[in-house]
């Protein structure tokens, strides 16, 4: 298998589809990196040598930001908005959601597992 | 977020003259104000302002990072106290 910027191992699709696998790139970065390499998008990742594959690592290289770069631009963004202590830092700090969806119920992506909290029913005990 | 560019920033026009003349006038009070959909401009940076959030006034003090930003988002308009009735039904009692 094709190893593309270290860590990153394409399996046996076509190249598009492949590439997508490195994170950062999408359909349309993916299709504009075999434009641009030269590569047909029809290729097989595994079908492609090792001038393609070098190829690809000088564009992402220079050209994009993925993986660990992409990563930590990410979390320096969030981070700015937390020290600034603006609403959208707030709601990352409190790990709720920040674009104004509804909380009364769902955002469990954000809230994590239901924590129950003991209803009615068990206080009797004044 | 979605502003057209031909409009610019929504800046309150008030607050610019009112911070012009605390720059000439040396004047460090906190600029009160209830414009909260204002945009803070880059002459903003380094002066105080006490926004409006319903309520009271909270005190604000504008760096560099928060250019773009509108000032209500520095003044939070709810109060969260907490869930879970035990410990306040308790004090209640």
């Amino acid at each position: 298998m094709p190893r593309i910027l270290g860590v990153d191992i394409p399996n046996d699709k076509r190249a598009v589809i492949s590439l997508r696998y490195i994170y950062g790139i999408g359909p349309f970065f993916a299709a504009q990196l075999c434009e641009r390499a030269g590569i047909s998008p029809d290729k097989r990742a595994r079908d492609l040598t090792e001038d393609e594959l070098a190829k690809l690592a000088v564009l992402l290289d220079n050209e994009y930001i993925v993986e660990g770069q992409l990563r930590r631009q990410i979390q320096q963004n969030i981070g700015r908005l937390r020290d600034i202590g603006c609403y959208r830092g707030l709601r990352h700090r409190k790990g709720l959601p920040v674009h104004g969806q509804r909380t009364r119920t769902n955002a469990r992506t954000r809230k994590g597992p239901r924590k129950t909290v003991a209803g009615k029913k068990g206080v009797k005990d004044k | 977020m979605g502003r057209s560019l031909k409009k610019g920033p929504y800046v309150v026009e008030r607050l610019l003259t009112k911070v012009e003349k605390a720059d000439r006038t040396g004047n460090r009070e906190p600029i009160k104000t209830w414009a909260r959909a204002c945009t803070i401009v880059p002459e903003f940076i380094g002066k105080n302002f006490a926004i409006h959030n319903g309520r009271n006034f909270v005190k604000l003090y504008v760096t560099e990072d928060m250019v773009g930003h509108k000032l209500g988002e520095f003044s939070p308009t709810r109060t969260f106290r907490g869930h879970g009735g035990k410990a306040k039904s308790s004090g209640k009692k």
